[in-house]
């Protein structure tokens, strides 16, 4: 894989994570291509072969809803996450798609002040780098360490 | 003077509810001895999670941890996770094949019915060592659970008074679970939630069928529910169980998504409304049903979101819920991928169930310092009648009639 590629895909995860964590969350789905496949799951649903996600969604529409509903719907106590990101692991797709896989950390800070380690695990994307939106991603799919989320997942991953 | 007589339920009876039933800490002892362990039935797993002979997974009821089994001829048992010897759980890995269960600390051995069947060492290593001959090993062994299963839900009792599993249901739940569970199932994953708070504020947001509208405004606020949606609530005479459930507001034609997209053009709903498409896989027309059996059991229809839901009580302001989704082995692909969809409503992240998780841990902030106050619970009268309205608390107050008979208070 060379240089360029990587710097280009820890710019796109750089940026990404900085949109979730400055509650820029309608910037979010602009991250994906028009159909994506975005799902927050878990490393023992993945382990057994099962499908189920905690968030799921296969186009920037249902993640532009995740938003609203986040925005105009959803009631829950005012919070911030900060994520920190390791390097990513490239691996050569087809089509000018590369699989990223990036371990992940997620301290979730609370109005109150409550600041707990929320998420652990990795993302496992497919990016795409050729295209006038490019580089974003086509595929993210988020594994949790934990089968165990505290209270409530609002923000996403 | 235990902590149930020590204190006194308010003469208004189940129409309130004292504070002190979350933060005193004597009474959630008494409550894994009265209800956990007394004449409760409570759900274990379903059937699915054990598909082969020769498997186990664990499980809890209230906070003591239990090992659910099926043994080489298919029969289910349930034990609790405790070996005879030092008391170390016996299982440590959430699920496994295994012939017989061997304790990691010692390798003292046990058959999957959870029956004692061998000390390593017993008669010492060469003549030295070991137990006396009139020793007995298995005098104090882990508790065994009666095991009874409806429509592929396994349910354990302790208690040798719990009535059979069908009469403590009431016939209405029990039709009401067959109901759901109409095929074989096929698990689609888990996960858990902590919640900050008692389990009865669990238990009590699941029967309260009142904030459902107000608490959760997703439907509302994108525009989602074009009728006013006829349900109802039906109550079993012990007040514990109950169900809720109401007509699916659209047929799950086109229509429907039509009305949805016309929304989002106009600045309201959805701009991928697909997402909720309801097919009436039940052939009765009813788009959610929620029910529970006391004292932790939730099973859930969600349009074509299907999930169980039990608790772990970790510690009076320290909840586990625990959610197994599933389908029925016999969906297509369109109808697991429509299930896996439709999940999105449900869990920590649900659009619709989000807010459960937080409820409860508001209401745990709010009367911590508030015990001796009572909560009034009028909404709907003060009886626990089956009602053709969900604008009631009556199956809140089951739930307290229910607790009150287990707590003697």
């Amino acid at each position: 894989m060379n240089v360029e590629t990587t710097f280009k895909v820890q710019e796109l995860q750089a940026r990404y994570i900085q949109a979730l964590d400055g509650d820029k969350l309608e910037d979010w789905p602009n991250f994906f291509t028009e159909a994506c496949r975005y799902l927050v799951t878990t490393a023992d649903n993945l382990a057994q072969g099962m499908p189920l996600g905690m968030i799921y969604a296969t186009s920037r529409a249902m993640l532009r809803d995740r938003v609203r509903s986040l925005r105009e719907a959803n009631v829950y106590e005012a919070q911030r996450y900060r994520h920190m990101i390791g390097p990513p692991v490239l691996e050569e797709g087809e089509g000018g798609v590369v699989r990223a896989r990036t371990n992940f950390m997620v301290v979730r800070t609370m109005h109150t002040g409550e600041t707990l380690l929320f998420a652990t695990g990795v993302y496992d994307d497919r990016i795409v780098l050729e295209g006038s939106e490019a580089p974003c991603f086509k595929e993210k799919i988020v594994v949790l360490d934990s089968r165990q989320i505290d209270t409530l997942l609002a923000i996403p991953l | 003077m235990t902590a149930a007589a020590a204190r006194r339920w308010p003469a208004e009876g189940v129409a309130r509810v004292p504070y002190w039933v979350y933060s005193d800490r004597d009474l959630f002892e008494e409550e894994q001895e009265r209800i956990f362990r007394g004449a409760t039935w409570n759900f274990l797993c379903l059937g699915a999670e054990l598909p082969k002979p020769n498997s186990y997974r664990t499980s809890a009821v209230g906070a003591m941890p239990v090992v659910v089994t099926r043994d080489a001829e298919g029969k289910l048992h349930a034990f609790e996770n405790r070996c005879a010897h030092r008391g170390s759980l016996l299982c440590i890995n959430e699920r496994g094949e295994a012939r017989d269960i061997v304790c990691v600390y010692h390798n003292w051995s046990y058959d999957l019915a959870g029956n004692l069947t061998g000390v390593a060492f017993r008669k010492g290593m060469a003549g030295k060592g070991g137990m006396p001959p009139d020793a007995r090993p298995d005098e104090n062994p882990p508790r065994k659970l009666r095991v009874e299963t409806i429509g592929g839900l396994i349910f354990g009792t302790l208690s040798d008074k719990t009535p059979p599993l069908e009469e403590y249901l009431g016939p209405e739940i029990a039709k009401g679970i067959r109901r759901v569970m109409r095929a074989p199932v096929r698990v689609l994953g888990g996960y858990s939630q902590m919640l900050p708070s008692n389990w009865k504020l669990y238990m009590e947001n699941v029967k309260d069928s009142y904030h459902a509208s107000l608490l959760h405004t997703f439907f509302t606020t994108f525009r989602l529910n074009r009728l006013s949606q006829k349900g109802g609530l039906v109550i079993s005479e012990t007040g514990g169980n109950h169900i809720s459930y109401s007509l699916a507001a659209d047929t799950g034609g086109k229509e429907y998504e039509q009305a949805g997209m016309r929304a989002a053009q106009e600045g309201f709903g959805l701009e991928a409304p697909q997402m909720l498409h309801h097919v009436d896989e039940y052939g009765d027309g009813i788009g959610l049903q929620i029910l529970s059996v006391s004292p932790t059991f939730v099973l859930q229809q969600t349009r074509n979101s299907l999930a169980v839901r039990r608790l772990v009580t970790h510690g009076i302001e320290r909840t586990e819920l625990v959610w197994t989704i599933f389908g029925f082995a016999d969906d297509d692909e369109a109808m697991t991928e429509r299930r896996l969809q439709q999940a999105n409503l449900i869990g920590p992240a649900g659009y619709i169930s989000m807010e459960d998780g937080a409820a409860p841990g508001f209401v745990q902030r709010g009367v911590n310092t508030a015990a001796d106050v009572l909560s009034v619970v009028e909404m709907g009268g003060r009886g626990i009648k089956s009602e053709d309205t969900r604008v009631t608390e009556a199956s809140v107050r089951g739930f307290w009639t229910f607790y009150r008979a287990q707590m003697g208070l």
